[in-house]
């Protein structure tokens, strides 16, 4: 309490500039004189008893100081008075000031760019409270080597019972659903949720309710819950939506809320966590499969943990209840199954695939973060050198050594806040054309944003580093020797040596760091070329998609295209009408899984082979993607054995299939496919006649084609027509000159012409389509480019200044060897020399730093080892020959020297 | 002439305020020579440190000052204790007084006292 009050007496004092020094000057004259008075009744002269009683009162000045010392705040007065002397010394040297700041804002602004990246996605993945609670659980199957196979009914009921568990829930992974009553029938993505998942998530309704987590109806609960994205666009933000009816696949929901605006779903997709609308769900009645142990469903499942459970105690109560079932139903769990359950943080799941790409991010910025700090550190010693003389004179006036080091930090702490400020500043005034450049597949691009928490990020950054990197030249800077500095009235100094090394040293490490950045770009480069140039198997030039949804209703005997041979009637009016259009040559149709890269989560069917019966549970589970005839010749995807389908074969024709080489390979090795015959679990709208799916033969094998994904050479896949298939996303594959402007609405009404109930959307080149898929890996290529072309460039001005450095302190000697008779040609060698050593040794070191990096992102590699040789040495030779450029301009200087003014001048 | 000892560091401010609180308000040469003065001049006070010390403890509430006449008319600055004061007085005095008492105990101690 006491010191309190006392600190904050001295802190107004300090704030007010408040003095005391009339009060205490008049206390010391009173004090001595009544000692002065005393003395003189002792006896002594009037001289003497003034000089006696100053003798005994001390030195006033002393005094004065203490007094000053007790009043204000010398701490906070001295950082003051050092933080007026910065920026003098700051303002003295604009051109010093500028390129240290500048070199600052660029490594603090791209560190803080890429944090508010990490900061949205990997920082804060899952906008629901208590996320740590929530477990996305997931279902393997090891011993068939079969990942994420999904949860059946009676086992989410056993999860939900567990006790383990404050509610688990099942969500669909985003699909298409037809709203119409509008202008237009619309295309909505919707994900069909139990009940209870968003008390799971945690989050409420802005306006109504969301579904009620008892609500136990088996099939859909015919409730609607709009995304606040939904209900602005299509419902013009109307407030008495609640109750409205809305017709979906032709069933008639009643919307009973609307979520949030901020609210996102959770999921790795941008498709995922964009959701227009959700459906309440019971996954056990029409239009879902009967509940049944060994029938898999292909949803993610959410859950929210009972809060005093860790994750590994709930993993090994699950365990447990894993083997009681195994026990139960040994039947639906056979053992070489070997059926697991695990439980994966929700907040790992989505950030997903782009972790990898983000850290290498961090790490690369990172490197340009500590590139230029290192530059600047080099730029001060530099500096150094200069202000030998004024360090020395402070010294002898009897300066502190550490009063000297803390003025040192204070100005360069100063050079990197107002480095960190400038670059925050650029980065928050260029952060709408920067955002242009993150591609749209990135999840959580919309929580990207230039907070506070950023802010501080960088202004803590900028701290750090200014004190990691000012320390090390204070100190060297504060080792001045004052007697040879002042001798040699500034022309070199003692310390020198050390601080030269120092600097040797600090290019060294740059040059390395540069190095290991450049590899990495240039590791990322090869790898995106590789996979641009890739064969993909299929040709996309000319080819444009364009996609429909065919209503399907709750009940599929209202359905109006439940057999295939309903649906064929519709799909071959669309292609025939398809190939009238201006510029198409060719036309087909598939289902979204046909159409080639991403479009939408692989969902792969059991496949069970004649000969090895098997239980679905246990079969290997294969992409099977619902085509027309037409759809191989269109992609130019070859037939090597057999025959694709024809129009003849339809659903009461022999039920046949089409597989790729890499079927071939895995499922039948050295046997010859054809003729083989599978059985493949039917959709459930399908009529079937017998509980068993038909035998399907395989009639064919084409060539592989990376359809899947373009960094995959060969994925299986079976092919099945659509004609004895009926699907329901369905794209419409055209080849042609067509203009691709045009030809969305062209398509539309030719669709719309034969039924005016379909949705028509998504009109895409393939070109665009795969230059899409490739648009994160151009992304952190592109940043890493630009990120070891900044290194590169902070390197070569490292060395440049260091060079110079050294030629000027060594320019006495060389004025004497060339007026000595030294050949020019020897001069420029042995600067040159200097300057290759240090490009030899930094190589080296980043060559070191460099392999483990890469081995680091083998992830993110296509097509190119991570030890590649050409890499390796193309950057060491541009590393070096950088770095002889740079030590060009100075080693020429010195050839240059004219030996009588500089020994002259000396 | 054998040197005085100087105020040993700490309890100078325990003298100030005893001194302000038997004798009433005094001014700083006052207090300077009332301590020497009780000591029976066998202290110093080295009064430079004086005045430091009592603008600290003007600023942590246990003393106030005012400007006043002294005894021959002339301005100078009294110094009293506060209620505060006294009160971090009374416990102070009576830790000194433990200490005191303890360290009396060690000095008397002989051998044939312990068991």
């Amino acid at each position: 309490m006491k010191f309190l009050r006392r600190f904050f007496i001295r802190l107004s004092n300090f704030v007010a500039g408040r003095r005391a020094d009339q009060r205490l000057r008049e206390e010391i004259a009173e004090h001595l004189a009544f000692q002065t008075e005393e003395n003189r009744r002792a006896g002594m002269s009037p001289d003497e008893a003034r000089r006696q009683a100053a003798l005994k009162l001390g030195s006033a000045e002393a005094i004065r100081e203490h007094q000053h010392d007790e009043q204000s705040l010398p701490l906070i007065e001295n950082l003051l008075f050092d933080l007026r002397y910065a920026i003098r010394m700051l303002l003295r040297s604009p051109g010093f000031s500028f390129i240290a700041i500048a070199t600052v804002a660029l490594g603090v602004g791209a560190t803080t760019a890429i944090y508010s990246v990490i900061d949205a996605t990997l920082l804060h993945p899952l906008p629901y409270p208590y996320p740590s609670e929530l477990i996305h659980v997931q279902d393997d199957l090891p011993g068939i080597g079969a990942q994420d196979v999904g949860t059946s009914i009676p086992e989410w009921r056993d999860l939900e019972s567990s006790g383990i568990f404050q509610s688990v829930a099942i969500a669909g992974h985003g699909a298409d659903v037809n709203l119409t009553g509008g202008s237009q029938p619309e295309r909505l993505g919707f994900k069909a949720v139990t009940p209870n998942y968003f008390a799971v998530l945690g989050v409420n309704a802005q306006l109504g309710r969301t579904f009620d987590p008892q609500d136990t109806t088996p099939g859909y609960n015919l409730e609607v819950v709009l995304s606040d994205g939904l209900w602005r666009r299509e419902f013009g933000a109307d407030p008495r939506i609640i109750g409205k009816e809305l017709r979906l696949d032709n069933d008639v929901y009643q919307v009973v809320g609307v979520m949030p605006r901020g609210f996102r779903d959770q999921g790795s997709t941008s498709d995922e966590q964009n959701v227009d609308l959700w459906l309440g769900a019971g996954y056990s009645g029409l239009p879902f499969r009967p509940p049944q142990r060994d029938l898999r469903l292909n949803r993610a499942v959410v859950a929210r943990l009972k809060p005093e459970l860790s994750i590994a105690a709930a993993q090994a109560h699950l365990d447990a209840l894993v083997a009681s079932l195994k026990k139960q139903y040994p039947a639906d769990y056979p053992a070489q199954d070997a059926w697991t359950v695990r439980m994966i943080p929700l907040s790992e799941t989505v950030v997903g695939g782009v972790r990898q790409s983000l850290i290498l991010l961090f790490g690369a910025v990172g490197l340009v973060l500590l590139i230029s700090c290192v530059n600047v550190a080099n730029l001060l010693l530099a500096r150094a050198s200069a202000r030998g003389r004024e360090i020395a004179v402070r010294q002898a006036l009897g300066a502190q050594r550490t009063r000297l080091i803390r003025q040192f930090l204070v100005e360069t702490l100063l050079l990197f806040l107002m480095g960190g400020i400038a670059g925050f500043a650029i980065l928050f005034f260029s952060r709408k054309f920067l955002l242009q450049l993150v591609p749209e597949s990135l999840p959580h691009l919309n929580d990207i944003s230039i907070n506070w928490g950023v802010l501080l990020f960088s202004l803590a950054v900028s701290v750090v580093a200014g004190i990691v990197f000012g320390l090390a030249p204070a100190w060297l800077m504060s080792r001045f020797d004052v007697n040879s500095t002042l001798r040699k009235e500034g022309r070199g100094s003692s310390g020198s040596r050390e601080r030269s090394r120092a600097r040797q040293i600090l290019v060294i490490s740059e040059l390395a760091l540069s190095l290991v950045l450049m590899v990495a770009a240039g590791l990322l480069l090869r790898s995106f070329w590789e996979l641009f140039t890739v064969q993909p198997g299929f040709n996309p030039d000319r080819v444009m998609s364009i996609q429909t949804w065919l209503p399907g209703p709750n009940d599929p005997s209202a359905d109006k295209y439940r057999s295939a041979t309903q649906e064929s009637v519709l799909l071959r009016e669309i292609l025939r009408r398809s190939r009238t259009l201006p510029g198409v040559e060719e036309a087909a149709v598939g289902d979204s899984s046909a159409l080639p890269l991403g479009h939408s989560e692989p969902d792969p069917l059991p496949l069970v082979r004649e000969g090895i019966e098997m239980s679905e549970n246990q079969a290997p589970v294969i992409d099977s993607p619902i085509v027309s005839p037409e759809y191989f010749h269109l992609l130019g995807i070859p037939l090597l054995r057999g025959r694709v389908f024809t129009d003849q074969d339809v659903a009461n024709t022999p039920q046949i299939a089409v597989i790729n080489q890499a079927a071939a390979r895995v499922w039948w090795p050295n046997q010859d496919p054809l003729g083989k015959r599978v059985r493949l679990r039917l959709d459930s709208r399908e009529v079937s006649s017998s509980a068993q799916p038909p035998w399907t033969t395989i009639v064919g094998v084409i060539a592989d084609a990376r359809t899947e994904s373009l960094a995959d050479a060969a994925i299986p896949q079976i092919y099945r027509s659509v004609y004895q298939h009926p699907a329901k996303d369905l794209a419409i594959i055209l080849r042609g000159a067509i203009d691709p402007s045009a030809i969305f609405v062209q398509a539309r009404a030719q669709i719309q012409s034969v039924d005016p109930e379909l949705p028509v959307f998504q009109a895409e080149t393939l070109n665009e389509v795969l230059s899409t898929s490739l648009s994160v890996r151009r992304f952190s290529m592109e940043m890493v480019a630009f990120f070891a072309a900044t290194a590169l460039l902070l390197a070569g001005l490292g060395i440049y200044g260091t060079i110079s450095y050294l030629v000027n302190e060594q320019r006495r000697e060389i004025a004497i060897r060339l007026a000595l008779g030294a050949q020019r040609g020897t001069i420029l060698k042995m600067v040159l020399r200097r300057g290759l050593g240090l490009a030899a040794a930094g190589a080296g070191l980043g060559v070191t730093g460099a392999f483990i990096v890469s081995h680091l992102m083998a992830g993110l590699l296509f097509g190119v080892s991570p030890t590649d040789l050409p890499t390796f040495v193309g950057v060491t030779v541009v590393l070096t020959a950088v770095a002889l450029a740079a030590s060009c301009i100075p080693a020429l200087r010195a050839m240059r020297l004219d030996p009588i003014t500089t020994l002259h001048s000396e | 002439m054998k040197e005085k000892p100087d105020v040993l560091q700490g309890t100078l401010a325990l003298m100030v305020l005893k001194t302000l609180d038997v004798l009433g308000p005094q001014h700083g040469y006052g207090i300077a020579r009332r301590i020497e003065q009780i000591s029976g001049d066998l202290l110093a006070v080295n009064q430079g440190s004086l005045y430091p010390l009592l603008l600290k403890l003007e600023y942590e509430g246990s003393i106030a000052s005012q400007w006043g006449a002294s005894e021959n008319n002339r301005r100078a600055r009294f110094y009293r204790v506060t209620a505060a004061g006294r009160k971090q007085l009374q416990a102070e005095t009576s830790e000194w007084e433990q200490t005191a008492q303890i360290i009396a105990r060690f000095f008397k101690v002989k051998a044939e006292d312990l068991p």
